[in-house]
């Protein structure tokens, strides 16, 4: 098998494994309260960290660069607008834009 | 009514899915240009589905990396789905192979809007939520491939910025809880300390530490 071929089955086979891991050893048991006011909070934990590494950093070293810039306009369109679509389209531009000078 | 719920999810889901389009043409061009023969990138969207964990895997490969370092790497971006998937377990019915098998649904956007106030899961609202990600993700994928030439360089079109401003969007709107603000903050903050020392991956599964706040405002048994 090529190494293009053995990457996307190794890739596949340890998401699948990871996705099923929860399900998996936790599965159809009941909720306790504290678990659930700690699942509750994760999004803006998991989100947040997401955009802070993708926007503010390359590879390992912390960096402000034309990705900042398009995450913050971002920000700014998302709160005024609403949409979704505006927010991820006006990152591009800026990003793109601020590359281009 | 499960059907309905699918459908509701499948419509929430539409602007995820055109950004993660857009996201998939992006990886289309460059797993083409890290080597991968044009199959070969289009399957692996088709199995894998997780973007941030296929850009990790190519961009090691591209740079000359090893295959087990680039496995490993995709492992660590996926790290956060096992949170996610402990999160989801208690609303998952069924057998072993039924709850492993709904557990594949599970991407970040499907995750964060499929999420009730009380911390359960409206797991065929997730389903839906999925489906049009999942389309457009192996779709992009085969425009990007093909469309290699037109493209170019993803990033002249600062395509690389579409990721992050999907999530901030994603964070924006799903952010209800009274301490969303506060556990963001320190999500991000966790992220960002360790991002110079741990490898890719690990900074954002750490991050889920920030959640550990809500036993602060848990609610009297």
């Amino acid at each position: 098998m090529s190494t293009a071929w053995a990457l996307v089955t190794g890739c596949a086979v340890v998401t699948f494994a990871i996705k099923a891991a929860g399900p998996i050893a936790l599965g159809g048991r009941a909720l306790p309260a504290w678990f659930a006011s700690i699942v509750a909070l994760m999004p803006s934990a998991l989100l947040a960290a997401l955009v802070a590494t993708h926007s503010l950093a390359n590879g390992d070293r912390l960096e402000v660069g034309p990705v900042t810039a398009g995450v913050l306009v971002s920000a700014l369109v998302m709160r005024r607008t609403g949409s979704i679509a505006w927010c991820v389209i006006s990152a591009a531009v800026t990003t793109a834009v601020i590359r281009a000078l | 009514m499960p059907r309905e719920r699918f459908r509701a999810g499948a419509r929430a889901a539409v602007p995820f899915a055109l950004a993660g389009g857009l996201l998939s043409a992006s990886f289309g061009v460059i797993a083409v240009q890290a080597g991968l023969p044009d199959l070969a990138a289009i399957v692996m969207s088709f199995v894998v589905f997780a973007g941030s964990a296929q850009f990790a895997a190519v961009a090691i490969i591209g740079a000359g990396g090893s295959l087990g370092a680039a496995i490993v790497a995709a492992a660590l971006m996926n790290s956060r789905f096992l949170a996610m998937g402990i999160a989801l377990a208690p609303s998952l019915p069924g057998g072993v192979l039924r709850r492993a098998a709904q557990g594949q649904t599970v991407v970040d956007a499907s995750w964060a809007m499929a999420m009730r106030p009380d911390g359960t899961f409206d797991r065929h609202f997730l389903f839906g939520a999925t489906a049009p990600q999942y389309l457009a993700w192996v779709l992009g994928t085969v425009i990007g491939v093909l469309g290699r030439g037109v493209i170019g360089n993803a990033d002249r079109f600062g395509l690389d910025a579409v990721f992050p401003a999907f999530f901030l969007a994603l964070l924006m709107t799903e952010a209800r809880h009274p301490h969303s603000r506060g556990v963001a903050i320190g999500g991000a903050a966790i992220s960002l300390a360790l991002t110079p020392f741990t490898p890719a991956g690990v900074p954002i599964l750490a991050a889920s530490v920030a959640a550990l706040w809500g036993l602060r405002s848990r609610p009297p048994a």
